[in-house]
């Protein structure tokens, strides 16, 4: 059964590490529903968010493959009930539309929306929140005489207590890890 | 007040370093990580390399192939029997596109080679400039890891790194990509090898849980079998795979990769894995109760059709890439770790043991693979020459102690069927690639590795002409190779094929062909071409016996069939063992 699944990548800053992520999905066929990337909270250490839709079984797939990527510090799949997840739109609508009765309070009470910019000619509103929520608030400002319409991917923490500072310490220890054998191709 | 070249002096002696250019660097860097051989080709963009290696000469011997893709193959060759690894220079753009075929092969056979390529000079990149093109971008899906070089202060740490990944854990290709400028300029040079990357770490510690509970799985199996892979040689546990299946008394079968591993003719060995394997170890994966696979990765080559894969057997994987674990095959207890490691933790666990009842089904089924396939393609009494007829026979002259190389088609099969093996890692071939055109210049890079050994290549008509160029390798630098051309007219295993599975529709598999000795004595090397079984024992004692390199073509029966044959889409249990078109 396919599902939504948020992957967490934490990686090196290595030129192209985006596209050899990109390259595991398209191989397998699925699609990328939405990919952010950013700093995380350890110096050097960039963030990858990544939404696809797919099986357990295949996501684990994937997941391994990535982990096995030079550059790839530590991957994470999550469901969307172990994250705390938010995404943000910006919606450019005409002023004229709005100013109607008081559809525009309306509109920011009951969607929790903020009102960034107004003009004569347009009114710009930011959402976040998360899809659905996002989805319900276009489908109000569409008859408005919506302008623009723009949303961003998906950023996400997630509930775990062990933190990626704790990962790092364990692989920094595990290669302190020396077998007898030395190292030896064939 | 000092002068210039006085304050470089002392800066000298402060970081210890030499001010050299990026050529030059490079060169020192891989004679710091042991390289003494080069298999490679110049042109524009990699001229200030090729300068340089003149002045090191002494010290790196580089072999100049007749086509990038020869020099891959053949530093991958030289890599897999010397177990060092194997160094590829090639030029920008055309040069680095020629060995995108030879970087894949690597990487799917898990071989380290490190490819350095030249890149056209830095403010260019980018603008479609004249002989660029984008190797990182080309390569990335069929390299472990690659980068570029755009300064020459950044070579000594990548190459150092380049070299770590490429050796290290799952072993496998690695390209740099280095700019012209970078080539031409100086740096201090300081060299230090790399043997730590905070995001990758190839010593993962022993899972001993897992390896206890294995053990426990092992002693109350009663038909177990071992399957070998490419991971048994790669981490050198040859010793560790005998004594683990002499004291659990267990059957070993080996994949096309993996074999070598374990003796031919040892009474717990099981053969050959796949489609063309053998009857025993394929339909015997099927009824067992127990599979122990270590370090090969269930290809669908290996399993036939999964969903009637092994059904009867919980499965023990031992595997040091995480990825190859429950990717094709779910596993019963998973062993993410180094195979030499594991054995020698898993043989005292284990219990001593014999299986004859077990065993006796193997010898069952091999009675039935020798009398039906093995006796008329080893030993026929009429017609034409076989395949199995001539690698049997090259394989008592030989004792199986040669470095065997093969092309792909059935030449590979037969080969993997018929060669008997008993050197650890004396076999070459292309195995998850099926490169044709491997076996000419992997035979010349495995005989520059291994002047030591005899170097005997099984070729077909067909892939001898792919990289046929690479005759004038062995040519300019005396490469003793003994090359067998097994002609049959036909693109073989297409052939084969369409005689089984396109109502014997040939289209586009008859060879017109030239003629092999003439083209040999072209290259002044000697040559014979038989087709009588009653030449066969000595022209290939002359071939073993001549000094030089010596190619022998042998024409063999047109129309054969390598069988068994496990068909697409069947399961391993459905063995097609006899074929009448
Ligand atoms: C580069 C490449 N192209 C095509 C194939 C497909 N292929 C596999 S085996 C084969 C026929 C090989 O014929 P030949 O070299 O004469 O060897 P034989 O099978 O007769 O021993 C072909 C065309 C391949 N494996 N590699």
């Amino acid at each position: 059964m396919k599902q939504e699944y948020t992957i967490s990548l934490f990686t090196e800053d290595h030129i192209g590490i985006l596209s050899q992520i990109t390259i595991i999905l398209t191989r397998r066929q699925i699609n990328i529903e939405s990919i952010t990337a950013s700093e995380s909270a350890v110096k050097g250490v960039q963030m990858l968010t990544l939404v696809v839709r797919t099986t357990a079984e295949m996501v684990q797939k994937v997941a391994r493959q990535m982990q096995k990527l030079v550059d790839v510090l530590k991957v994470f799949v999550h469901t969307s009930d172990e994250i705390i997840y938010q995404e943000i739109a910006l919606f450019k609508v005409k002023t004229k539309g709005l100013m109607s009765g008081n559809i525009i309070d309306h509109i920011v009470r009951t969607h929790y929306a903020r009102i960034l910019e107004v003009s004569p000619e347009y009114m710009v509103i930011e959402k976040t929140g998360h899809k659905t929520e996002i989805n319900n608030l276009l489908h109000e400002l569409e008859p408005c005489g919506l302008l623009q319409f723009v949303r961003s991917g998906r950023i996400a923490i997630t509930k775990q207590v062990k933190e990626l500072n704790a990962y790092l310490e364990e692989m920094d220890e595990a290669h302190q890890y020396k077998p007898d054998k030395i190292e030896a191709f064939n | 007040m000092m002068t210039d070249s006085e304050m470089m002096q002392v800066n000298e002696q402060v970081s210890n370093g030499e001010n050299i250019t990026g050529a030059e660097a490079l060169l020192r860097c891989l004679i710091e990580e042991g390289v003494d051989t080069i298999f490679g080709y110049p042109g524009g963009a990699i001229m200030p390399v090729y300068d340089k290696l003149l002045d090191y000469q002494d010290k790196i011997k580089h072999i100049l192939t007749r086509h990038e893709q020869g020099a891959a193959h053949a530093a991958q060759a030289y890599a897999m029997v010397t177990g060092k690894p194997g160094v590829c220079f090639a030029t920008s753009g055309p040069g680095a596109t020629n060995l995108v075929t030879g970087i894949a092969n690597a990487y799917l056979d898990s071989v380290p080679v490190v490819f350095i390529t030249a890149q056209v000079v830095s403010t260019l990149i980018g603008s479609d400039a004249f002989q660029e093109t984008d190797i990182l971008g080309i390569s990335m899906p069929v390299v472990k890891w690659n980068a570029q070089v755009k300064k020459p202060q950044e070579l000594p740490e990548t190459i150092a790194k380049a070299f770590y990944i490429a050796t290290t854990g799952r072993p496998g290709p690695v390209l740099i990509d280095i700019t012209k400028d970078a080539q031409i300029e100086k740096l201090n040079f300081k060299y230090r090898k790399c043997n730590y990357l905070r995001s990758y770490n190839p010593h993962i510690p022993l899972h001993r849980r897992e390896i206890e509970s294995a053990a426990i799985m092992i002693n109350h199996a009663e038909k177990p079998l071992i399957l070998a892979g490419h991971g048994i040689l790669i981490s050198g546990a040859e010793k560790e795979l005998l004594q683990f299946a002499e004291k659990t008394g267990i059957p070993v079968a080996m994949t096309l990769l993996g074999l070598s591993a374990f003796p031919s003719g040892h009474r717990l060995c099981a053969g050959f894995l796949g489609m063309h394997g053998n009857y025993a170890a394929n339909t015997l994966t099927n009824e067992a109760d127990l599979i122990i696979a270590i370090g090969m990765r269930f290809d669908d080559r290996v399993t036939g059709n999964l969903k009637k894969y092994a059904k009867n057997a919980r499965i023990i994987h031992i595997e040091i890439d995480e990825a190859e674990i429950n990717k094709n095959v779910i596993v019963d207890i998973e062993i993410n770790n180094d195979a030499k490691e594991v054995l020698t933790e898993l043989i005292p666990l284990v219990e001593k043991k014999s299986y004859e009842y077990w065993i006796r089904e193997f010898r069952i089924r091999d009675k039935v693979e020798y009398d039906k396939v093995i006796k008329p393609e080893t030993r026929p009494e009429a017609g034409k020459i076989k395949m199995g007829e001539v690698i049997r026979m090259v394989s008592d002259l030989t004792k199986g102690d040669a470095i065997i190389v093969t092309d792909v088609g059935q030449n590979q099969m037969a080969v993997a069927r018929y060669y008997e093996f008993t050197a650890p890692g004396s076999l070459v071939t292309s195995g998850g690639m099926g490169t044709m055109g491997f076996g000419l210049p992997a035979a010349v890079g495995a005989k520059i590795g291994r002047s030591d050994k005899q170097v005997v290549a099984f070729i077909g008509d067909g892939g001898f002409q792919m990289t046929i160029q690479e005759l004038g390798t062995i040519l300019h630098y005396k490469v003793p190779v003994k090359l067998i051309i097994l002609n049959n007219s036909f693109l073989g295993m297409v052939r084969q094929w369409q005689d089984m599975f396109f109502e014997k529709r040939y289209a586009s598999t008859e060879m017109v062909n030239p003629d092999f000795v003439t083209i040999a004595s072209g290259y002044s090397i000697p040559a014979r071409s038989v087709s009588e079984r009653k030449d066969l024992a000595d022209s290939l004692t002359e071939m073993l016996k001549a000094e030089g390199p010596y190619l022998l073509e042998i024409k063999i029966d047109k129309e054969a069939n390598v069988l068994p044959m496990v068909e697409p889409g069947a399961s391993v249990s459905e063995v097609t063992l006899t074929y009448k078109s």
